[in-house]
């Protein structure tokens, strides 16, 4: 009986995961703050969500098919799916489309598929498409909402959420400062965090999501249950998001204690904000990321140290897609020189010394 | 004004001067790079590579006139030395790479005349006067000088075999789902 | 016994239900039987017999050449039929010298060595010489022969033997069952090499998932004081070497250095048992327990096998295939190399045949490396599988090497968790295998400078000598004269030819 010469050398086994299953984990994980959050701010958002996540698909494969590759295996991995979500997800809901469509477009064409594709990108792609969008339309992409959930009073119905979408139509007296925005524009004004701090809402409510904010910044609560439920699968390490939240947490904690006036506590920072999405989700993108444990580490203190800083210190209110772009650009040389020993050698290469036997 | 000119020429000058003292002192000695490429070929002086010998071709390899390329008994080894010496890289994927090839005596046709022992660069043919002749394969690195002064033609170059011994897998063949196909060098 | 982690390593669905609670059974002479002269490292033996010649069960029909080498035996009595090249048990798919050789059906033994007596009165030359003489090399999969290793002990100083019963590869269960069946004659084997060793402590490592195999093992040795058994972690590659020496001592062996060079040498249990059959019987390495298993075969089974039966004869004995495989294996699937047919022979180190399905193998298209950093996480080599990849995928050996895949002994973890499916390992393998190359033709080229330098001495010497001799006879004869500047030339030309 004459069987199958192998072209290939072993293993002739292999786990069961793969490139699908990881991202379909991930897309589940954030599954239930989304569903909330488009509850929380209606159809304008449900529209928006859309509209960002068909661009990406449709730019991938456009993408795609011009360099040549094959679109539909390529578009089965669901990155560019994964990558539409996390974007839309950074952008305040009631943006009109045309917001979605651009980000895409750096997203997906600028950031990913300049560099060669998927496993070739230096930067984030959803934070680079967030982070050109802040800069070239600062108005629309920082006007808030407060929540107005689905099917209440007072929540724009289907027709009215196309006019706000797609006519650019914008109902006076509904928007809002998120939190963190709110306290940085009285401290220009000379009023301690101390006072400003009594205006946000609670912590209570910051964790569960009815405050203004992208939908990645609400809910912080349900936005920890994914992380957990990814860590849990082993699809990310608690490395990341760890040192990501301790770092943000300790800089500020300290800080606060130093001066309360001027610095906002540890806890605000980590509830507010896009802390946990970042932390979970945005930071530990697999590509962009150091492969090493210990270069994780490094990236994930990095990464909170700067949120802080950029909250704190510059113009903008939120910090999260700056600072992992900043230590994305670091990751290769964190990489470099935090490669693990090998066995039966020392960190330099050099075999190990011969123990002497007594 | 003229302060300004006055200070800043003189300044020029002098720095100008330094710059030029160090140029003649402190330049780095450079390494007879011939000498060192011709260490790293064969030294077999077969003219494969279309130059009379190995200096001559390492003259060239110096002066850049030449491609790292042209040593076949050198084999792939030898390519990446000099490109490595050189600092180029050497496009070893156009590189033809010819398999590597030893002498071998058809014994029916030899008449025992000891030309090729003579010609042999590296003493790798066995025998004398009268007596048959056979190839040392282990010697031998395929230059093929002897070939030609054969009286009855009795020398062919083949391609050393592949045993167990020397066989190892061959580049894998991907057909990546994102890409076009890699196709694995023979090698 | 405390015992010490190690890095890296992976869980692999293990499936060795399959034939783990199968006894062994022993296959019935099949009709040829197909000894190569290597099944080893080292030197091929030399072939000591001629097509025709009857041989009987035991007798040498050829001989180790130098030390690194072994020798082969007949697994039966019967006639040498030829000796040709026959297709080896390699992924290659080349051929090597193999005697073919016709079983009688008599099964009759050859006239023995003796019996050692009291192997522990012996020195260990005694021990060592007949370890070699029965054609004993490592059973594990590495086939190193194993009397090298018993010599070890002149020039190290040694303290323990551990014999390495992990058998952390799936589907595999042959030493499993060896330690069940056999243990007695696994710890006298074990306490004869100890003795020719000059190790006074002996350490039994055996993976936790073989309970039954601790259990009778631990009873084996319980008369001995200085045994121990150990249970280790379930974690593959556990049966590495070194890895297992890490989890027992907690040592890290120098990278270059042997295990030997930290006072352990370790051997396979069923290496173990050969050497007592070959020291208190006289028997050479003969057969050995060969674990048939996958969801192709119909019957898996443990099976004791005569070297140089056929695959195919094996394959049969089991039910055959219950379906078409997707891959026939030599060995564990992990570190098992593809085999080109089933006509090739059952040799000395191989331990398993498997006949896997697509299912099993659960092979899919490569994608595109995501980075993320899980087969950084599982190398128990501490190596950085992606980037060596990289750099090999681009034809840049150089690269992979400075990041120390010569380090890398293949062990698949990293294949194995890759979600892209890179063949981590098959990159690795290539990039090793031409990195030696180079090196070879490195070494090489150096011979053959030094061989052309010697050579145009020897022509400058001759051409001076030459001169020399010329300038003395101007002078003396006249060079016009036909017969003398004839031998004036013959003489020359034979001083030119020295």
């Amino acid at each position: 009986m004459s069987i199958a010469i192998m072209k290939k050398s072993g293993p002739f086994s292999h786990g069961l995961n793969s490139v699908q299953k990881t991202m379909f984990t991930v897309l589940l994980a954030l599954l239930p703050a989304t569903l909330f959050n488009l509850y929380l701010f209606g159809w304008p958002a449900i529209m928006l969500f859309t509209v960002t996540v068909g661009a990406c698909l449709v730019i991938e494969a456009g993408c795609l098919s011009l360099a040549g590759k094959p679109v539909m295996a390529t578009l089965a991995d669901c990155s560019a799916l994964l990558t539409g979500w996390l974007l839309a997800m950074s952008l305040p809901p009631w943006a009109p489309w045309w917001i979605g469509v651009l980000g895409a477009i750096f997203a997906i064409a600028m950031a990913k598929h300049s560099f060669g594709g998927i496993g070739q990108n230096v930067f984030n792609p959803a934070m680079v498409g967030r982070t050109v969008l802040l800069i070239s339309f600062p108005v629309a992409m920082t006007t808030w909402i407060v929540p107005h959930p689905l099917f209440s009073a007072g929540a724009p119905g289907f027709f009215d959420a196309l006019a706000i979408t797609f006519g650019g139509h914008m109902p006076d007296a509904v928007s809002s400062a998120s939190a963190l925005g709110h306290i940085k524009t009285e401290l220009s004004r000379h009023i301690p965090v101390t006072q400003s701090m009594a205006d946000v809402p609670g912590l209570m409510d910051m964790m569960l999501g009815y405050r203004a904010g992208s939908m990645g910044e609400t809910s912080a609560i349900l936005i920890l249950a994914g992380g957990l439920f990814l860590m849990a699968k082993r699809v990310i390490s608690w490395h990341i998001p760890l040192s990501v939240m301790g770092g943000l947490f300790l800089i500020a904690t300290i800080f606060h204690l130093v001066d309360p006036a001027r610095f906002a506590s540890g806890t605000f920072h980590l509830v507010s904000g896009a802390t946990f999405l970042g932390a979970f989700f945005i930071a530990t993108d697999y590509v962009t990321s150091p492969v090493s444990k210990t270069g994780q580490l490094i990236f994930g203190i990095g990464c909170g140290v700067l949120i802080w800083l950029i909250r704190t210190f510059a113009g903008y209110p939120e910090g999260v897609a700056f600072a992992v772009l900043l230590m994305n650009s670091l990751t290769p040389i964190i990489d470099q020189y935090t490669r693990p020993r090998a066995f039966g050698r020392n960190r330099k290469g050099e075999p190990l010394p011969l123990e002497k036997k007594p | 004004m003229w302060i300004a000119i006055g200070s800043l020429t003189v300044m020029g000058i002098i720095l100008g001067a330094l710059l030029g003292l160090a140029a003649k002192f402190l330049a780095v000695k450079e390494n007879p790079l011939e000498e060192e490429l011709k260490e790293l070929l064969p030294g077999s002086q077969c003219g494969q590579c279309g130059y009379v010998g190995c200096s001559q071709y390492a003259a060239a390899l110096a002066k850049g006139e030449a491609a790292v390329t042209l040593c076949p008994p050198g084999g792939k080894a030898t390519i990446e030395a000099l490109a490595k010496k050189l600092g180029v890289t050497a496009d070893t994927s156009d590189h033809e790479e010819k398999l590597p090839e030893h002498a071998f005596i058809v014994e029916d046709l030899c008449i025992g005349c000891t030309r090729c022992i003579r010609e042999c660069s590296t003493d790798a043919i066995m025998g004398a006067n009268k007596l048959m002749h056979t190839i040392i394969v282990d010697a031998c690195h395929g230059c093929s000088k002897c070939v030609p002064v054969c009286p009855t033609d009795a020398i062919v170059m083949v391609p050393v075999k592949v045993t167990l011994r020397n066989w190892h897998w061959p580049k894998p063949e991907i057909e990546n789902t994102h890409s076009k196909p890699e196709v694995g060098h023979a090698h | 016994m405390k015992l010490f982690p190690i890095l890296g390593g992976i869980h692999p669905e293990y499936r060795k239900e399959l034939t783990s609670e199968k006894a062994i059974v022993v296959m019935p002479m099949p009709a040829a039987l197909y000894i190569p002269l290597q099944q080893h490292i080292g030197a091929p033996a030399e072939v000591l017999v001629a097509a025709g010649e009857m041989v009987k069960k035991g007798q040498m029909i050829a001989r180790n050449q130098g030390t690194v080498s072994a020798s082969q035996h007949a697994p039966t009595s019967g006639r040498i039929r030829t000796v040709s090249e026959v297709t080896a048990p390699h992924p290659s798919g080349l051929p090597q010298t193999t005697i073919i050789l016709e079983p009688d059906g008599k099964d009759e033994w050859a006239e023995l060595p003796e019996p050692i007596a009291d192997p522990f009165a012996v020195d260990a030359h005694t021990i060592n010489e007949r370890v070699s003489q029965s054609g004993i090399v490592g059973m594990g999969g590495a086939a190193f022969p194993s009397a090298i290793k018993l010599n070890l002990g002149d020039q190290k100083k040694l303290d323990t033997l551990l014999l390495n019963g992990a058998e952390c590869e799936p589907y595999l269960t042959c030493d499993d069952r060896v330690m069940r069946e056999y243990p007695d004659e696994i710890i006298d084997g074990a306490r004869i090499m100890a003795h020719a060793l000059g190790t006074p402590r002996i350490v039994i490592g055996i993976e936790q998932n073989k309970p039954q195999a601790i259990e009778s093992m631990t009873k084996a040795a319980s008369a001995f004081s200085n045994i121990e058994v150990v249970g280790v972690p379930v974690q593959y590659p556990m049966g590495s070497e070194r890895h297992l020496v890490q989890a027992i001592t907690g040592l890290e062996t120098p990278a270059r250095k042997l295990t030997a060079d930290l006072g352990i040498v370790v051997h396979n249990v069923s290496t173990a048992r050969a050497v007592h059959h070959a020291v208190r019987f006289g028997r050479p390495l003969v057969a050995r327990v060969v674990t048939v298993s996958g969801g192709a075969i119909r019957e898996p089974n443990n099976v004791l096998v005569p070297i140089g039966a056929s695959v195919s004869d094996l394959v049969e004995f089991c039910g055959g295939f219950a379906e078409r495989p997707e891959s026939v294996v030599n060995g564990g699937p992990m570190m098992g190399s593809p085999l080109p047919s089933l006509e090739v022979p059952v040799v000395k180190g191989t331990s398993g045949i498997l006949a896997l399905t697509a299912e099993e193998i659960n092979d899919r298209p490569t994608e595109n490396c995501i980075r993320c950093g899980s087969c950084v996480t599982v190398c128990p080599c501490g190596l950085s599988p992606l980037d060596m990849a990289a750099f090999i995928r681009k034809d840049k050996l150089e690269g992979a090497a400075k990041l120390g895949v010569m380090d890398c002994f293949s062990c698949g973890s990293c294949s194995y968790v890759c979600p892209s499916h890179i063949p981590l390992v098959h990159y690795f393998n290539y990039a090793k295998g031409v990195l030696n190359d180079l090196e070879r033709e490195r070494n090489k080229n150096d011979r053959i400078k030094t061989l052309a330098e010697v050579r145009t001495i020897r022509i400058e010497k001759a051409t001076e000598a030459k001169r020399a001799t010329l300038a003395a006879r101007k002078p003396a004869s006249d060079t016009t004269q036909p017969g003398n500047s004839g031998e004036a030339k013959a003489a020359i030309e034979e001083k030119a030819n020295v």
